[in-house]
């Protein structure tokens, strides 16, 4: 079974965890003045790369925290971790 | 459906290959008035209803790998059109009416077998859902009925109904139209069938880039050179948003594995198709006698053709679950493919903000029964310039303006 590395816990096996799709996803700063064009972008879109992609996850039957990660799409291999107070590492991009 | 030929071995079916004999296997020519990207189920069926529809046989389909190889070699061939909005009524009865004489438009055994399918529901709510989903159908003129637990024993005897088991079966929805196909058969003989009036199937050809000039598309890049297009119809399914991306455009689809598993050979068992969404597996019995199991999506979005062995274990002990028998077959093989999911579980099929581009996807893990309906209406599409009545609901812009198609939990929608 896969491991994913939990920046609290360590490395546990993947079914303690949650995912949560895209990262970096910021709820709009007014909310008021979007465009239909703008909520549909907000609520239904989001990146769907073939490679590297920023995403989160929660430990769900652990710490119950989230977390961020950069995972390869295509290998499912988890090329880093990184808590939710920490910036995205700059080596590698969500698309 | 006619017996006769079902029982008849398709040409080529009895040899490991692939039957490549069965069509040319041309490199591509410069120019087609029509470009289709993947050679899937959906892929095929849009170029043979181009030709053999509107007359435009200047077509090729270009695929990266070999033809049928993705979701259209690894799904699990449940066909039926008992979806709860007019809006899917429209599309999937559209499509299992062509299923009805698919062997006889293609001249080709597809095994296409109307053995039925049952949706079982296991809690209160789940019985107000099919119940609604029935009438509903009926409203549509498509077959449903509800069944109580009884008759799902009489239908499938092999269902556990004891009221002992966590998820009790307190009947299920039933619509005897519904069924399965041999996948490979279904694509091989729109292959064949479109191959024979002019079309190029093109194999081993990624497309790598969209040109477009002046908001109109020109052709696609291809690792075997650029090939000009007046049109460019994208089937590319788990592929869809890294196509789209090419040509500038963002789709509201992700990507997941989804996985499916076989048993080894077995007497004849299962007489029908059995799915539940409570203690989610589906399972029927293939013609050559294997059990043929799913369930959902692995959570995360992938791209490998592979999932995590924790998904199969829980689908496994659905089965278990719902049908003790099976405690003592084999697992054979599990395989997975990529799933183009889309945000209200239906398809996204229509025109684009590019003119002469146009999109098939989001068919997520229910894509196979719609082949050849999808394959008429997207040919129409395409061939007018204009949506067919039956896909015009299921444009991209609904995610803007709100009109949903939502069949997540209402329709029973699985696959
Ligand atoms: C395990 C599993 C079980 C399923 N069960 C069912 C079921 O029971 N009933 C049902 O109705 N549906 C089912 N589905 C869904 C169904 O398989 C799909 O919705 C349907 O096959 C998608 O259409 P397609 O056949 O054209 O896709 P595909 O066969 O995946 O065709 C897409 C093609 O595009 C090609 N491609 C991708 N990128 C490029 C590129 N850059 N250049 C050229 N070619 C490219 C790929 O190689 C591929 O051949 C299942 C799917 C899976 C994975
Ligand atoms: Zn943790």
């Amino acid at each position: 079974m896969q491991l994913i590395s939990c920046p609290w816990c360590g490395p546990r096996e993947e079914v303690e965890f949650h995912y949560g799709g895209q990262a970096h996803v910021a709820y709009p700063d007014d909310p008021a003045a979007l465009s239909d064009e703008d909520w549909a972008r907000f609520v239904f879109f989001r990146d769907n790369p073939s490679g590297p992609f920023a995403e989160r996850w929660s430990h769900a039957a652990g710490c119950r925290r989230w977390f961020n990660a950069i995972r390869d799409t295509r290998s499912h291999e988890l090329l880093d971790v990184y808590r939710m107070d920490e910036a995205q590492p700059a080596r590698t991009g969500t698309s | 459906m006619t017996t006769d030929r079902r029982t008849a071995v398709p040409p080529g079916a009895d040899l490991p290959d692939h039957p490549s004999f069965l069509w040319p296997n041309p490199d591509p020519a410069k120019s087609y008035d029509v470009v289709i990207v993947g050679g899937g189920g959906h892929g095929l069926a849009t170029a043979y209803y181009l030709a053999k529809v509107h007359g435009i046989t200047n077509v090729a389909v270009l695929d990266k790998g070999w033809l049928a190889g993705g979701n259209m070699a690894r799904n699990t061939t449940i066909i039926r059109s008992n979806y709860l909005w007019d809006e899917s009524s429209g599309i999937y009865e559209h499509s299992l009416k062509l299923w009805e004489n698919l062997e006889a438009e293609l001249d080709y055994p597809i095994l296409f077998d109307q053995r039925g399918v049952l949706n079982l529901a296991h809690s209160l709510q789940d019985v107000r859902d099919s119940v609604r989903r029935v009438n509903a159908n009926r409203l549509n003129g498509i077959d449903a009925e509800w069944v109580d637990a009884d008759g799902v024993q009489e239908l499938c005897p092999i269902v556990n109904v004891s009221p002992d088991v966590r998820y009790p079966v307190l009947g299920a929805t039933y619509q005897p139209r519904a069924g399965i196909a041999k996948h490979d058969y279904v694509a091989w003989g729109y292959a064949r069938a479109a191959a024979a009036m002019g079309v190029d199937l093109i194999q081993n050809c990624e497309v790598t880039g969209i040109d477009t000039v002046g908001g109109r598309v020109r052709g696609v890049r291809t690792t075997r050179g650029r090939v000009a297009a007046g049109k460019v119809a994208l089937c590319a399914a788990g592929h869809s948003s890294v196509l789209a991306a090419m040509a500038g455009l963002r789709l509201p689809v992700q990507s997941h594995p989804l996985q499916a598993l076989v048993s080894e050979l077995l007497e004849p068992v299962h007489p029908t198709v059995v799915m539940s969404n409570a203690v989610h597996v589906y399972v029927s019995q293939a013609h050559k006698g294997e059990l043929v199991m799913g369930a959902g999506i692995d959570s995360y979005n992938g791209y490998g053709q592979r999932g995590s062995f924790h998904i199969i274990e829980r689908q496994m002990a659905a089965a278990l679950e719902l049908f003790p028998i099976f405690a003592r077959a084999h697992l054979l093989r599990t395989w997975a493919g990529i799933v183009d999911v889309s945000p209200d579980a239906s398809p996204i099929v229509g025109l684009t903000p590019i003119d002469g581009l146009y999109l098939n996807c989001g068919w997520g893990t229910g894509g196979f029964k719609a082949t050849p309906g999808l394959g008429d209406c997207f040919a129409h599409t395409v061939a007018k310039d204009k949506p067919h009545q039956f896909n015009e609901p299921f444009t991209l812009e609904r995610f803007t303006t709100g009109a949903l198609v939502d069949e997540h939990g209402a329709a029973a929608v699985a696959h």
